[in-house]
Order: C-alpha cells, then structure tokens, then sequence
C-alpha cells in the first residue's frame, strides 16, 4: 500500500522545471583546492534498493534487459489510472510522483551491492523485537490507515515533518524530491535536501564526533577527502531517524555508524556509495549505491510543517469516525 | 557570636565566588585567542570572507523598536489601568524574571519607529495583543528573512565561488544567495528568493518573492507578500559583520524603513550546529487539542485554558540558610 501523505502543496514544485544555466562548475576544484562537487544532483531512479527475488544471480543487466525492466516498469506505472482514488484517503495520485524514468547508469540490478545477493541482511533479534513492540506496531498501524491515530505520537517523522527517510542519512529514494545540493566552503560541506529542506553540516577540520551525550536527527557528520573521494562518517543518531529500506522502528537505531562516499566519476555524475552498520539493527553491515546526474534545476523551499494540513485533517477525522461510532452506538442502544 | 561567625562565612563565599570569576574571565580570553588564530578575512578568490558561525546578540528578536523592558512576554492590565502597571498574564506568569521581555536601544535607523500605515498599525496592535496565537516563531515555522538572522539561535554561512548558503539552527531553516544568474522562483516562499552580488568589499542581497507569512519579531511587528528586501553585509573585523537591511513594503509602510545591527562569529573553537529542528517541540501546542486522550485537561475546542500549578519560592536550602 502506497504511503499516503497528502502534506505539502509545495511538493509539487519538484516537478516544476527551472531552466536555469547549467552550473558552470566542472570536474576541477574549487577556488581553495577542494575536489568541487557543487550542484544539484539529481537522483530518482527505477532501481530498486534490493533486487527483485526473481531477479536472483543476476548482479548487473545487459542493455537490453536493462531496456526491457524500464518498459515493464514504466507501463504499469503509466497504466495506472488517476482517476480511480487511491486505496486510502488522501492518498497521491499519479501526477504527484515524479520516480524518474531510468535505472542507475551502472545498471546494476539493486542498489545494495552487499551482501551480494543485493539484498538487506538479516534483523537482529533486538530489532525484531523493537518492530514488534506495542508503540513500534501502533506507528506503524496508524501509517497504513488500519488504525486511526489517537494523536501526532502515532505519526511517523516523514509526516510529521521532523526528518525525512529521502534525506536520511543516507540519502534514499522515494516518490517526489529526489534531489540534493551539495555547497562547499573552505572546511566543510553542506549538503541539503529539497525534501524538507534538510541541511546536513559535514565539518572537513578533524575535529571529534559530538559526545555521546548529544543525539541528533540526522545525527554528526565529519567528512575528509579521500583523494578525489569525499568520504562522510556519521554517528550521534537518536534513533528515531526514519531510514527508509524496512518500516517504521525497524530501520535504525542510536547504534548506527554511517559511511558515505560522494565520488564525481565524470562533470555529470556523481558516484553515491554508503556502508551502514548498526550491530542493533542488522546482523552484518550493508553497502548500497546510487548514481546522481547534475542537474539544470534549482531547488525550491519544501515548507513541509508549515503546510502539514495533513495532520490536523487526519487526527480530526480521526476524532470525528469516533464520534460518529460513539453515536451511532448510543442510537442502536437507544432502539433497545 | 555565631551571628559573627556566619557573616565570616559569608565573605569567605564571597571572596571564592569572586576568585571563581576571575579565574573563568582569564580561561576565557585564552580559548577566544586560540579560538581566532589565523582567521582570514578573504577568500581564495579575493572577497571578504563570511564564512563561519555567526549570532546576533541584541533584542531585535523580542522588538526591533525601542522599547522598556516589561514584563511578561504576554502582559494584562492589573488592578491599575495604566500602560506601565500592566502585570504578567497567566500563560507566562509562572515563568517569573526568565519570562520577562529585555529593553533596547532598537535597531530601527532613524527616529527608531517604523513606518506602518495607519490600517497596518492597528493590525501590528492586535498582533502583539495575541502573540501566542499569531508569532509564527511559536508554531516553529520558517522565520523568513531577515527575522532567521537576528533570531537567538547561530547560524553558519558557506562562502562558495557562485553560491552562498546559509543555514539556520532555529528550525532547520535554510537560505541560498546565487551570486551567478538565477531564473526567478517559481512561486512565494518563507524564505524569499535571494540574488546577490558583490559592491567593493560589501556582500548585497536582494530578497524578493516572500509569502507574506513571516514576521519581523516577537513584538508583532509585520509586513506582507509585498515585502522587498535589499542586505548588505560587510565585515566590521574578521569576526565581526555589519549587517544592514532596506526593508520597502508598500502594502504596510508609508515609506522604507532600515534596520542595522552587528552579527558576531560564535568564537568557541568546536563551534558547531545543533538540532533545534523544534517540529516536534511544538506538535502538542498545535495539535494536542485532536488527541483521543486529552494530555491538557483544559481544552475549550481549540482554545487551551491554562491553569498555573506553582510552589511560592524559595523551597531551597541553601537559600533559607542564607536568608536566616
């Protein structure tokens, strides 16, 4: 069941097109002799994060398979009708989704590459155990519509407008705003997602990780050039960050030791590699990539709490199906 | 005799209180000396440089106008019906001396008023008349500019070569200033629509395309989608900007307006962004009242009817110690 969200009348702006100049950076350096990475990268694509099971063996596609998966996946994408209502209310139609048309240039057939199979390890018992606890399962529930939420604790921090799964980290696809923009100064990197206009501050001085003591959302990144490779430890997570790749409390824990490297392989693509390990989640660490290709487009404001009708709109209703049940149930008890 | 022997006592905390001090005021100028080693004040490619943490430390935030201090964020009339015997109201009065408003100077140039049309001056009145309900810094919204500067949360500057970002604690705000051509947004936004270039060795900003939504302060001040901005930012020191705003509107002033103030680098040498994302600090203020459960007792359909549970001061022991 597709996610329904209904947030930002914003959101649509990421299909809105801006022509503007190409960004005049190259494959050089910046003014202070960093490798430049500056830009808009853009990052949808139809390759899934694990590889479909029928897909099993099979590590990269052929062109022509390549060719075929993107007609097989584009047709039934395109054969959905906009006109039938999504499955729950508030649910996106097709106009809101904005996926891409391609697969990742290297064509491998997932976006994990290890474990080699391209598919997520296995949970631990810990994190099974989490997914499976009363407050995990409400979340959950409430997300899918099968229980109304009895108030904004039961939403998720996508809806809620706290931090996204698409900014993670790691960066992650999803239906709409899959773009990110990296700025560098002397020192540090700055790397913001249109979705939620979530800015990460990656510090390039050598400095240590915050203290144990302080968790973050996103949580502390520090980042060193690798020769041409910008290489990005992060660590400090709360937790609670919405990490997509399994639902809800499943994805991560404070455990989490992120590792990401941005690589700019020619002007127009960038080489997007992650290693997470978190021995509270996953039994043993996973790697995935993802190939950006620069884009011409600039990125808007994503005022995604300031329009989150959504929420009000959802835990009304909420609140007013009860009432009516209530109601409902005071007049057949009435009738006796 | 043991009267004597406590007021003994007490220089002797007095005088290590004073110690402690003296010794914090000399470990503190060491760090800011570390702190500022060589810091450039250009960049690589010969302008000024602003890059780095910067915070304003006034009371713009609280009313960029002159103003007494007062006392309470929300003030009622008490037993006396004048303008200066106005008493703390009751949804900030259990926050006593922390919940007051801190006087200014103002940063407003000029006779330090601002300029509202009559129609926009009564609507600045209510607006400061219903704070809570209308600020939008209470709801956690994006602040807009150019309120996300002087906000009291730091904020860091990324200097690039076409590029300037900023981003802000207070709510994970975000600003980019494209000093290369840009095509206009497509629509209004919280945080404008900021195209820069470079006057000599000032950094000038002119901030368009708002939504109408921000305000300037807490104080009710305001303005609409009209709103056009021009900034200029120039370093008074290399740990110092000079930051000065033109602000045209219109819709709710008869003429422009300036404001002027200092923003300073946040000098401590592991310096760094936190979270302050505030989304969630607020979702029971904004929402609480559609929980199933109720948290707050004292809805009134969307109305929280605030009741103050408070224990009279002190219930301290050192401070009944001291008081005897």
């Amino acid at each position: 069941m597709r996610k329904q969200c209904f947030v930002v009348a914003l959101a649509v702006v990421s299909v809105w097109v801006l022509l503007a100049p190409m960004p005049a950076a190259g494959q050089g350096r910046t003014s202070w002799g960093d490798p430049d990475l500056q830009g808009v990268w853009d990052y949808r694509t139809l390759t899934p994060l694990e590889r479909p099971r029928d897909l099993a063996g099979k590590e990269v596609f052929t062109e022509e398979e390549a060719a075929e998966f993107l007609t097989e996946n584009l047709a039934e994408i395109e054969g959905r009708d906009d006109a039938v209502p999504g499955d729950i209310v508030g649910n996106y139609n097709q106009f809101w989704f904005d996926r891409g048309t391609t697969l990742v240039s290297t064509r491998r057939t997932s976006r994990i590459v290890d474990p080699p199979d391209g598919r997520l390890p296995a949970l631990t018992p810990e994190a099974e155990r989490r997914g499976a606890s009363p407050e995990a399962l409400r979340v959950s529930r409430a997300n899918r519509g099968v229980v109304p939420p009895e108030s904004w604790e039961d939403m998720d921090p996508g809806d809620r407008c706290i931090q996204h799964g698409k900014a993670g980290p790691p960066l992650n696809t999803g239906g709409y705003n899959n773009n990110v923009q990296l700025f560098q100064a002397p020192g540090y990197v700055a790397i913001l997602n249109e979705q939620n206009a979530d800015v990460r501050v990656v510090s390039l001085d050598g400095r240590p990780h915050l203290g144990s003591g302080i968790r973050q959302w996103m949580g502390d990144s520090r980042g060193r050039w690798d020769g041409e490779v910008l290489v990005v430890e992060t660590t400090n997570f709360n937790g609670k960050h919405d990490m997509a790749g399994k639902p809800d409390m499943l994805s991560s824990s404070a455990q989490l030791s992120l590792v990401e490297r941005f690589t700019r392989t020619d002007t127009g693509t960038l080489l997007y590699e992650y290693t997470v390990t978190d021995p509270a989640t996953w039994t043993t660490p996973w790697t995935a990539q993802l190939t950006m290709n620069l884009s011409p487009d600039n990125l808007f404001e994503f005022a995604c709490h300031e329009g989150n009708y959504s929420m009000a709109v959802r835990l009304a209703g909420a609140r007013a199906s009860e009432k009516e049940a209530a109601a409902g149930n005071a007049v057949t008890s009435g009738a006796k | 005799m043991e009267a004597v022997m406590r007021s003994r006592v007490r220089m002797m905390i007095a005088a290590l209180v004073v110690a402690a001090g003296v010794s914090a005021v000399v470990t503190l100028s060491v760090t800011r000396a570390a702190g500022q080693a060589a810091r450039s004040a250009r960049t690589a490619d010969g302008k000024p440089d602003f890059s780095g943490i910067w915070q304003a430390a006034n009371e713009a935030n609280w009313d960029l106008e002159a103003h007494e201090a007062r006392a309470g964020m929300v003030t009622q009339q008490g037993v006396y019906p004048y303008d200066y015997a106005r008493v703390p109201a009751a949804p900030v009065l259990a926050l006593g001396a922390a919940g007051g408003v801190p006087g200014s100077l103002g940063v407003v140039e000029g006779d330090g008023q601002i300029p509202y049309t009559p129609e926009a001056a009564v609507i600045k009145q209510e607006n400061a008349e219903n704070w809570i309900d209308r600020d939008p810094e209470l709801k956690c919204y994006l602040p807009g500019i150019p309120r996300a500067m002087y906000m009291p949360y730091p904020f860091q500057i990324f200097q690039s070569t076409n590029k300037i970002q900023m981003a802000f604690e207070f709510s994970d705000a975000a600003r980019v200033i494209h000093l290369d051509e840009v095509e206009p947004p497509p629509t209004y936004s919280y945080m404008g629509h900021s195209v820069g270039r470079w006057d000599g060795d000032a950094l000038v900003v002119d901030v368009t395309d708002f939504n109408g939504k921000n305000w300037f302060d807490r104080a009710g001040n305001f303005h609409s989608d009209a709103l056009h901005i021009e900034e200029r930012f120039t370093l008074m020191t290399p740990d110092v900007i000079w930051y000065e705003v033109a602000i045209e509107d219109p819709k709710t002033f008869t003429q422009p307006w300036k404001i002027a103030m200092p923003l300073y680098r946040r000098m401590e040498p592991n310096m760094q962004l936190l979270d302050y994302r505030c989304t969630d600090f607020v979702e029971e203020f904004l929402y609480g009242n559609l929980r199933k459960d109720q948290l707050v007792r004292h809805w009134e359909g969307e109305t929280i009817v605030i009741d103050i549970t408070r224990k009279l001061p002190p219930g301290n022991e050192l401070y009944d110690w001291y008081r005897k």
